[in-house]
């Protein structure tokens, strides 16, 4: 257990100040203190408990980071502009700045009927039965990121859309960290519900602007009712000295398909954790990622899908491009249990290291409890393909240019998964802008 | 050889090639090549299997897994071994491989427009933009008789071993080599396919270009009719002679000419 101390001494002021200026509910004060004496037994994590063995959070343990109360004021439409996929007004868009709404940078007009969209520090008095559902799937009993979340929680996105309703457009939610915020912390914490049938995609951005050290700790909790589908895409591009430390927690009903992508290039180091419950027969869920670090970059993905019940199916590609001196972490974990016959999973995670002091370590493991199953899983790590280069020069192609778009090729494979065409092509663009 | 001697009139001479050895790993392959390609010509290489075919080929495109331990490559007047890979088909010379390599990830027409404009450029020419690039896709996409809808596709992936072969021709179409290799193009096609290719690279055929055509059976040269016909064994060529030497290869086999001696052997 590491020391936590500076953390138990902001809560006692971030309490003091009444949750940083809200007025949030008894059940949410409550859950904030709980938390806090959970994390504090916690601790945080070493490289003893399996679940960190390769990922180090000393330098988050060890600083003293400040919870961001307000935004500076300084940002821009146009700083955003970069993270905004050139999508149309249709597109709701919640801003939130250094943690805090911003509802100047949003623009939520345009929800269709049945979809809300409510920051959080609102939704407890607006939404009451919705914003406590915070905190069922996301549970803070377990995981020390989790509740130190909790402990600090008090703004982020609500979004619910209604059964049989259809949210044409991504509902895209932006966390943007501001220059001024050097060793600031922030705490987002968003509930997405899709209702029976409906069908949306929800977008999280984390992006920094600056190059200054903060840390992000965002937990993100989301139902997928009954034969509803929901496309959830995080993407974390924070400032590249950044903390980054990021948790999905999914919970799927019968027939729902869950389609998750998540992207890492940004942040000094970097965590995230992404796990779903198919806890109904016919679910399927889609877990694709790729991460893209170079210099002394640190990237760790957790995903772990829980196979809970009969006829359910879970696909898994994450993709990895490291240079530089980068270390990237994959650990991937397919779940069945005894209950869970007829399970078809497939799991595989490449990475492609561009120098020779990249690192990765990678860990598929199947634990598997029923006994008529089809699960897969594999990994490889590579360089780049010679007899591919070759090819390419033997077409004119000069040598830089054939490694260039032979790495673009590699990261643009899993980024085809992406359904929404402007994500798609925004992400393509910008890995292309990195190697090409 | 008489082949030689009826070249040395000519002076229009594109590549010659002289006593050339290479190896892959420990094992030499190529023993010896004396061969001479003159501008406006078609030559075809046959041989048995391991005889060195596909290596000669691999060795003119660059191929940096073979090593050459011994004698010239003279292109156009330039040191073709000196240069890389990439400068040998700015400079003209294009290899149809043998096992075209699946790229995903990459488009076709992503791919295709990249080679053409880096070929410009070594030729000093302006880079062509994607809608100017996809009118002159279009009217290549005729010659291979290909659905255009393989452009959007990542190069070779999925593509069946006919498709393969004839994006390969596309790409010669598209990049308009002075010297052309065709390395076994016709091995695994169907009659309809090979006739796709052969038009093709007949449609490419002018006086100051050159095709060398690697293959295994005569069937090719059918429809690629070559000036002269070399057979090569155990790493050298044996013999060489106008196109009913291929008639009787076929008719023969290679034995009478190899003397028998395993693929492979020391001559």
């Amino acid at each position: 257990m590491t020391d936590a101390v500076a953390y138990v001494e902001q809560f006692r002021k971030f309490a003091a100040s009444g949750g940083g200026g809200d007025d949030a509910p008894e059940w949410v004060r409550a859950m904030r203190s709980s938390a806090l004496e959970r994390f504090t037994q916690l601790g945080f994590p070493t490289t003893k408990n399996e679940d960190w063995h390769f990922t180090s959070v000393a330098p988050i343990a060890e600083r003293q980071f400040v919870p961001l109360t307000a935004p500076s004021g300084d940002v821009r439409r146009t700083d955003l502009e970069p993270f905004l996929f050139a999508a149309t007004e249709r597109w709701p868009l919640a801003v939130f700045v250094n943690g805090r709404f911003a509802p100047e940078l949003s623009h939520l007009e345009h929800l269709p009927a049945g979809v809300r969209v409510l920051p959080l520090a609102r939704a407890w008095d607006e939404a009451p039965e919705l914003a406590r559902r915070i905190g069922t799937v996301a549970r803070h009993d377990a995981q020390t990121f989790t509740a130190l979340n909790a402990a600090f929680l008090h703004d982020g996105a609500v979004i619910h859309v209604a059964a049989d309703r259809v949210a044409e457009h991504p509902i895209h939610l932006v966390f943007v960290t501001d220059r001024h915020a050097a060793n600031g912390v922030s705490y987002p914490r968003n509930l997405v519900v899709a209702g029976a049938n409906a069908r949306a995609t929800v977008i999280e951005s984390y992006v920094g602007l600056g190059d200054a050290s903060y840390f992000t700790n965002a937990v993100t909790e989301v139902v997928v009712d009954r034969g509803a589908t929901l496309a959830h895409y995080k993407l974390q591009r924070e400032s590249q000295n950044a903390y980054h430390v990021g948790t999905i927690e999914t919970t799927q009903e019968r027939d729902s398909h869950y389609v998750s992508f998540s992207l890492a290039t940004g942040a000094a180091l970097s965590r995230t954790n992404i796990g779903t419950v198919l806890g109904g027969e016919g679910c399927g869920a889609t877990l694709n990622g790729l991460y893209m670090l170079d210099g002394a970059q640190h990237g760790d993905h957790q995903t772990r899908i829980e196979h809970a019940q009969p006829n359910t199916f879970s696909r898994e590609l994450y993709k990895g491009v490291l240079d530089g001196e980068s270390h990237g972490v994959f650990n991937g974990k397919v779940y069945v249990r005894p209950i869970a016959q007829k399970t078809d999973g497939k799991q595989t995670n490449n990475t492609l290291l561009l120098s020779e002091r990249a690192q990765i370590d990678t860990k598929p493991q199947l634990e598997i409890f029923a006994d008529d199953v089809k699960c897969t899983h594999g990994a490889t790590v590579g360089r780049l393909d010679e007899v591919s280069l070759f090819y390419m020069k033997s077409r004119g192609i000069g040598a830089d240019e054939a490694r260039k778009l032979l790495t673009y090729a590699f990261a643009a494979d899993v980024l085809e998964t992406i359904e929404n065409d402007l994500v798609r092509n925004g992400l393509e663009a910008m890995t292309l802008a990195r190697f090409v | 050889m008489e082949v030689q001697d009826r070249h040395s009139a000519n002076t229009n001479v594109m590549l010659e090639i002289h006593g050339l050895h290479a190896k892959v790993g420990d094992k030499e392959i190529l023993k010896g090549i004396d061969l001479t390609v003159n501008a406006g010509e078609v030559h075809a290489v046959m041989g048995p299997n391991g005889s060195g075919k596909s290596t000669l080929a691999q060795v003119l495109a660059g191929n940096p897994a073979y090593e050459v331990t011994a004698g010239s490559v003279t292109y156009e007047g330039r040191d073709l071994l000196e240069m890389q890979p990439e400068e040998r088909a700015q400079a003209g010379i294009f290899l149809a491989f043998q096992y075209p390599v699946e790229i995903p990830g990459v488009s076709n027409a992503y791919f295709f427009r990249a080679a053409y404009n880096e070929i410009r450029k070594a030729r000093g020419e302006e880079e062509v933009d994607p809608l100017e690039f996809a009118g002159i896709m279009e009217q290549k996409l005729e010659v291979v008789e290909m659905d255009p809808a393989m452009l959007s596709r990542s190069v070779n992936a999925g593509f069946s071993g006919g498709e393969k072969k004839r994006n390969e021709i596309l790409q010669m179409a598209v990049l308009e080599p002075k010297l052309a290799i065709l390395d076994e193009t016709d091995s695994g096609l169907d009659i309809d396919a090979l006739r796709i290719v052969a038009d093709g690279v007949n449609k490419l055929k002018r006086p100051d270009r050159a095709t060398i055509v690697v293959t295994h059976y005569q069937r090719l040269l059918n429809y690629i009719v070559p000036d002269v016909v070399h057979v090569l064994a155990n790493g050298r060529i044996v013999k060489s002679g106008g196109k009913e030497l291929a008639l009787e290869l076929e008719e023969k086999g290679y034995d009478w000419i190899t003397g028998g001696a395993p693929a492979g052997a020391t001559a």
